[in-house]
């Protein structure tokens, strides 16, 4: 009577129970690496808008401050997206007839919200407050990049919660002279270790335990 | 297969089918709550904003406290102290909205004047020098001429602190030495004549005038 099993069957069998194990690895490792990578956080990818807006023009050429059109950022968790009337304080002058504003001027004439696109989502339990952050000297660059120079607004962070803890732990090095929250350009001076602790102190930022406990964010 | 396995299989496949099509309604996605967010969608509104428009005439609980803000057009009142905290808040408020136009020193000569937006008068010339400060306090929250109001973006106690600062800016081009007090100006005279010494020592005619 024949065999049944071929010879090379011993082999196979012992090889997929041994690579078993290191499947089952790389199958914990690959679902990591894809909750990590932009597909799921979204980092770096800038999406189409209803109407081409450009930071960079409008900040990076113009110099228009943040809190021009962000007006609540420092009283409120919302920074702020700006009603269209803002728009057209500049625009019922300026490219006034540019066929790509139409939409911007049908919004205005027929009280029709423009439906801008959400770039940074957060999950619906993270309770984030900018107003937080900005008083106490952290600034839009630091979470935002430098969107002085995004022709379109992307992602310059990961968002992840691993992200947000990594300066909770240790915020010092993340805070700002108080006038220069709003400066894109703003990067630590030499002597940022011992601002950093100076600041600390001043603003009565909280100790690590508090900052990281789980009720700071979620609730 | 017996009829009865047969039977417990279908009823198992069918009550497998049933439970599972419930799994989106029994997945709590805690990261997508059926909640509004600031500026959502709603599907509920017809106008799909689930920020409501005020009702007409609404007043915001705490704002009856601006009532005293309120200087009609044609008063020349302040109705708030001014000091130095007021002062340096309506620099800060100042550089956000109304440089881009008006410029830096308030001349009219900002960033988006220069693209092309109408150049604002600027606040040096006399007739605003002369100008209540109900006037600016009506430009501000109404708008004037090109600009619109920008009640939406500055509340009241801002625009008193604009106001203050630009008519700190209009005072620093015809300050006099004379309104000075007296300490100030002993300290500008000492500098001064210390400053046309070391220009007499560098022989530079023009080092005097400073």
């Amino acid at each position: 009577m024949a065999q049944i099993f071929h010879r090379s069957t011993n082999f196979i069998s012992r090889f997929s129970v041994f690579s078993f194990i290191f499947m089952m690895g790389f199958a914990v490792l690959a679902v990591l690496a894809a909750a990590r990578s932009p597909y799921l956080t979204r980092q770096n990818i800038t999406r189409q808008q209803p109407i081409q807006f450009s930071h960079k023009h409008h900040v990076g050429d113009d110099g228009i401050d943040c809190r021009y059109c962000h007006t609540s950022v420092e009283t409120s968790a919302f920074a702020g997206i700006p009603p269209t009337k803002t728009c057209m304080n500049c625009h019922s002058v300026l490219f006034s007839n540019a066929g790509y504003l139409e939409p911007i001027r049908e919004s205005y004439r027929t009280d029709k919200s423009i439906e801008w696109v959400k770039i940074h989502r957060l999950a619906d339990f993270v309770y984030f407050n900018h107003s937080i952050h900005v008083n106490k000297g952290v600034g839009c660059s630091t979470c935002h990049g430098r969107v002085d120079e995004m022709p379109l607004v992307f992602q310059a962070n990961t968002l992840l919660m691993q992200w947000c803890v990594e300066c909770h732990r240790n915020p010092a090095p993340n805070l700002r002279p108080m006038d220069k929250v709003y400066a894109m350009d703003w990067t630590p001076t030499p002597d940022q270790e011992e601002l950093g602790k100076k600041f600390m102190k001043e603003r009565n930022i909280r100790t690590t335990a508090e900052l990281t406990s789980c009720s700071t964010c979620h609730r | 297969m017996t009829n009865a396995s047969r039977l417990l299989l279908a009823a198992c496949t069918a009550a497998g089918l049933f439970f599972a099509g419930g799994c989106r309604y029994l997945k709590q996605d805690m990261a997508n709550q059926p909640k509004n967010l600031p500026l959502s969608p709603s599907d509920f509104f017809e106008d799909a904003r689930s920020e409501r428009p005020q009702v007409e005439n609404t007043v915001a609980r705490g704002s009856l406290a601006d009532d005293a803000l309120f200087v009609p057009k044609d008063s020349n009142a302040f109705p708030l102290p001014v000091n130095r905290e007021l002062l340096e808040r309506g620099q800060d408020r100042f550089k956000i909205f109304c440089t881009p136009c008006h410029g830096l020193q308030g001349d009219g000569n900002g960033m988006v004047a220069m693209r092309g937006m109408k150049h604002p008068p600027s606040f040096h010339q006399d007739r605003l020098r002369q100008a209540l400060n109900g006037y600016f306090y009506d430009n501000i929250t109404n708008g004037f001429g090109a600009m619109f109001g920008y009640s939406a973006q500055i509340p009241p106690r801002d625009r008193w602190a604009i106001i203050a600062y630009v008519r700190a800016l209009q005072l620093s081009r015809n300050a006099k030495v004379a309104d000075l007090p007296a300490e100030l100006r002993e300290k500008l005279n000492r500098a001064g004549s210390s400053g046309a010494n070391e220009a007499g020592t560098a022989k530079d005619p023009a080092g005097g005038h400073h």
